[in-house]
C-alpha cells in the first residue's frame, strides 16, 4: 500500500478511537458519580476504573455495593461480566503478537471498544498494522477519557449533590441497555434477555442485592447446553 | 473495602490476561464460546432491570423506566451511545424537574 493511503487509514483510525473515547467518557462520569454516591471514596472509585477498566464490570460491582450487597456477590457480578474480555483476548492475542509486559498492557486494554474497533479495520491492511493500531489507539483513548471521566464525576458528586436531579441514575441502565442493545442479534439472544430480566425481577425482591444478577449467569450457561444439544453450537 | 476492590479487579484483569496466555483449546470450545456470548446478554439484562426496577430490595416504578423507554427511542433510531446515554438523563431529569415523575 502506498504510504500517504496508509497515512489516510491511520488518520481514520484515529478520529475513530477519539470519538470512541469521547462517547465513553460521558458515561465515565456517570460511573464516577454513582461509585461516590455509593459508599465509595474518590480513591476506590478511580481505583476501579485504574485496574478493573471493564464499564459493565465496574457498574454491577459498584451496584451491588452500593445496595449493600456482599463482597463476594459484588466480585462475582464483576467477573461474570467481565469473562467474555477473555474471550475478546483470544481472540486479539491471534492478531497482536505481542509478548512480556506489552502483553500484560494489551490484556488491560481488552476490553469491548478495543476489540471491536480493531475487528472493524481490515486485517488485509499492512498485514494486521491497521488492526493493531486500531486495538492500541481505541484501547488506550478509552483507558485515558475513562479514568478521567471517572475522576470528574467522583469529585464532582460531592458538588453536584443528589445524580438524581440530573438524571444520573436513569443514564446507567441506559448506557447498559445500549451495551446490551447490539447484542440481541437474534432470536436465543431476545429470549436469554427476557429471562433474564424476568429472573432478575423475581428474585430482587427475595435475595440480597447481588444474587438476582449473578443468577442468571444460569440462565446464559442453560441456554448454551440446550444450543450445544441441538447441534446449533 | 479496598480489599473487595482489588479481589474483583484483579481478578477481572486475570480473566483478560488468561485469553492471552491459556492454550487457545482450552477456551476455544462450542460450549464456551457460545456461553461467552450470551453470559453478557444475561447478565446485563439482569443489571438493566435491576438498576432500572430496584431499590434495595424491592421493585419500584419511577422516572428511570422513562429514561430507559427513550433511550430504547434513540436505539430504534440508531442513534450513537452518547446520545442514547445523555438523552435518559434529560428526560429523566426533565419529568422530574415538572414533577410528574418520582
Amino acid at each position: 500500500m502506498a504510504s500517504n493511503q496508509w497515512l489516510a487509514v491511520r488518520a481514520r483510525i484515529a478520529r475513530n478511537a477519539l470519538s470512541i473515547g469521547g462517547a465513553v467518557a460521558v458515561y465515565g462520569v456517570s460511573f464516577g458519580a454513582l461509585g461516590a454516591t455509593s459508599g465509595l471514596s474518590v480513591g476506590q472509585t478511580c481505583a476501579l476504573s485504574v485496574i478493573m477498566f471493564t464499564g459493565a464490570s465496574q457498574f454491577a460491582f459498584v451496584g451491588v455495593v452500593g445496595a449493600g450487597g456482599s463482597a463476594i456477590a459484588a466480585i462475582a457480578a464483576a467477573w461474570l461480566l467481565g469473562l467474555r474480555n477473555a474471550m475478546y483476548a483470544l481472540r486479539m492475542s491471534t492478531l497482536l503478537d505481542v509478548g512480556g509486559v506489552r502483553k500484560l498492557l494489551a490484556a488491560q486494554l481488552t476490553i469491548d471498544e478495543s476489540t471491536a474497533l480493531a475487528l472493524a479495520q481490515d486485517e488485509e491492511i499492512e498485514s494486521g498494522r491497521a488492526t493493531r493500531l486500531g486495538f492500541w489507539s481505541g484501547g488506550l483513548s478509552v483507558y485515558v477519557l475513562w479514568n478521567a471521566a471517572t475522576l470528574l464525576g467522583a469529585v464532582g458528586a460531592g458538588a453536584l449533590g443528589d445524580p438524581r436531579v440530573y438524571g444520573l441514575d436513569a443514564a446507567i441502565p441506559a448506557g447498559l441497555f445500549a451495551l446490551l442493545w447490539p447484542r440481541l442479534r437474534d432470536r436465543e439472544a431476545w429470549a436469554v434477555a427476557g429471562a433474564a430480566m424476568c429472573v432478575a425481577a423475581l428474585l430482587t425482591p427475595m435475595t440480597r442485592p447481588g444474587i438476582p444478577v449473578i443468577a442468571t449467569g444460569l440462565v446464559a450457561v442453560v441456554a448454551a447446553l440446550r444450543a450445544l444439544r441441538r447441534g446449533a453450537a | 473495602m479496598w480489599l473487595t476492590i482489588l479481589v474483583a479487579a484483579g481478578g477481572s484483569w486475570a480473566i483478560k490476561y488468561a485469553g492471552y496466555a491459556v492454550p487457545a483449546r482450552i477456551l476455544d470450545r462450542p460450549l464456551v464460546r457460545h456461553a461467552a456470548v450470551l453470559l453478557p446478554v444475561a447478565l446485563l439484562a439482569a443489571i438493566v432491570t435491576v438498576q432500572t426496577f430496584g431499590h434495595n430490595q424491592s421493585l419500584v416504578l419511577d422516572g428511570r423506566v422513562v429514561g430507559l423507554g427513550a433511550a430504547v427511542v434513540a436505539l430504534r433510531f440508531r442513534a450513537p451511545f452518547i446520545v442514547v446515554v445523555v438523552v435518559a438523563a434529560v428526560v429523566t431529569a426533565s419529568l422530574r424537574a415538572l414533577g410528574w415523575v418520582s
